[in-house]
């Protein structure tokens, strides 16, 4: 610890010492007063902050720090260990498996907007997948169910070829918009599963009820099949239907994974380290609700 | 300056829905809402973006005479017929001629599409529910009390029946799917937090 803050900036110490000093005591503070400062905030249209949710403000800042800290530790050169996620792994093998067969990939990210994160993290996938694609030599079909994604999926399967020393090989017309309805999307992945017959199937994004359709039809084709989404609804789908199935956070921590760039492995450590922080929170709140004392617990409610 | 502008304007336009969270004060409502009008008009634009692709695309096809270039000339066709359609005969609300089409034309189709999720369902179900490990008997167990409980039969074969079931799905089921819930949810926020300061940027493109 002392080695590393000779090395850090004094940024990095002022926020560690905000995180191991003030912020609990802090935290606490607020936690104890809350209640008291919150009341007669009924007029909220009168107020420039509304008190009753100042454990947001507290969680969000908290966890912005602790990121910020784990980049600075990260910068300064300290390892990070990810545990390995077999179906980011698997991509690879799909895609190698692609190639062997002179077949296509498909890479399907979801339904989705640019304003759900999800789809942002796809976009993240997607330029690793196309230079992956480019290096093998294998064509990448990129059929889009949202407008404003489409020169984003452009972009980022263009880098990806140019990454690879390949700019010449990409065809824009692969990056293909079929339609913003749910299922007439759904109908049109599927020709093209049915059509192209692609070996290697990528499901990465935010889906819904279209998810099996298209995974029970990828199935079908014999493809090789690796999906992820935070959508929990729609995981049980994948899981029968996709050899690999990405759940949940493993689908934000992919950049991270792929990348293995020092900024976004020590965010994730840091988002880490606030997990193990609200699984501790959660323990004792349950403890302490089922001991009768149930202002720790109220505190968390979110108005 | 290609990548600084839009990492500024992500900045300042997640800063202001974060803002808007926090403060309720009437006066500051206006200037959210005014971001929110502006987000709405952007996305309008992108449809744009949509039809030059699809036009794009399937021109291509068509002028080289390529594999199923009659469909791609219905579907181009389809495409301005209903931009016409819309524009110019009387609107897309209720009476017009869009909203006959769409009710007539597309909505059975929408129904078909989605009725075919139950025969997927029924093959992911058997799949799924083969008992060839330890978890994947307890699945197909699990799954079939589930079932017996959730219809009448079930409290028939034993009054308890439903109670079990609620239990199931309130405690094992919950406590998974909360346990998924709030890893996506840090995931989702850790994420937002880099693509709003910029520090991950490979999304714009031109890293």
């Amino acid at each position: 610890m002392r080695s590393d803050l000779s090395k850090s900036s004094s940024f990095s110490y002022l926020l560690k010492a905000l995180l191991f000093s003030q912020i609990p005591i802090l935290t606490l503070i607020i936690v104890l007063f809350t209640p008291s400062l919150s009341m007669g905030q009924e007029d909220l249209s009168q107020s420039w902050f509304n008190l009753h949710r100042v454990n947001m403000l507290v969680f969000l800042v908290f966890f912005f720090t602790v990121i910020v800290i784990y980049i600075e530790r990260a910068k300064v050169g300290k390892s990070l260990f990810i545990r390995r996620i077999a179906g980011l792994d698997a991509i690879e093998e799909a895609v190698g498996r692609a190639t062997e067969m002179g077949k296509p990939v498909l890479y399907i990210s979801g339904i989705e907007d640019v304003d759900n994160i999800q789809t942002v993290a796809s976009m993240i996938i997607l330029g690793n997948v196309a230079k992956m694609v480019a290096g093998y030599d294998t064509p990448l079909y990129v059929p889009i169910c949202q407008p404003f994604v489409v020169p984003i999926a452009e972009e980022r399967v263009k880098e990806g070829y140019a990454a690879a020393g390949k700019p010449e090989a990409y065809n824009r017309d692969n990056v293909r918009y079929i339609s913003s309805e749910q299922f007439a999307y759904a109908a049109g992945v599927n020709g093209i599963m049915m059509r192209e017959k692609p070996a290697a199937n990528l499901l990465f994004g935010s889906f819904y009820a279209e998810s099996l359709l298209m995974a029970e039809t990828g199935l079908a084709t014999g493809a090789i099949q690796v999906a992820g989404t935070a959508n929990i609804h729609q995981l049980p789908f994948f899981v029968v239907a996709c050899d690999y199935t990405i759940i949940g956070e493993e689908l934000f921590a992919t950049s991270a994974y792929l990348s293995k760039e020092p900024k976004l492995l020590g965010s994730l450590k840091g988002s880490d380290l606030a997990k193990a922080i609200i699984m501790v929170i959660l323990a004792l709140g349950a403890i302490l609700d089922t001991l009768g004392i149930t202002h720790f617990a109220n505190w968390f409610y979110i108005e | 300056m290609r990548r600084e502008v839009p990492i500024v304007i992500c900045f300042l336009a997640g800063l202001s829905f974060i803002l808007e969270y926090f403060i309720p004060h009437q006066s500051v409502r206006p200037i959210f809402e005014n971001f929110r009008q502006w987000a709405i008009i952007v996305i309008a634009f992108a449809y744009v973006l949509g039809i030059s692709n699809i036009v794009r695309v399937n021109y291509h096809v068509i002028q080289k005479k390529g594999r199923d270039w009659i469909y791609k000339i219905v579907l181009v066709l389809g495409l301005f017929f209903m931009i016409i359609v819309g524009i110019f005969f009387g609107g897309i609300g209720e009476g017009t001629i869009f909203f006959w089409i769409y009710n007539n034309a597309y909505y059975p189709l929408q129904s078909t599409m989605f009725a075919l999720l139950a025969f997927f369902i029924a093959s992911a179900a058997f799949r799924a529910f083969r008992v060839r490990t330890f978890q994947a008997s307890l699945l197909g167990i699990t799954a079939i009390l589930v079932m017996i409980g959730r219809v009448p039969i079930g409290e028939n074969v034993w009054k308890s029946f439903p109670d079990l079931v609620e239990w199931i799905m309130n405690v094992p089921q919950l406590a998974g799917k909360r346990a998924i819930m709030i890893g996506a949810a840090l995931g989702a926020i850790s994420t937002a937090l880099k693509v709003l300061v910029g520090l991950e940027r490979t999304y714009l493109g031109g890293e």
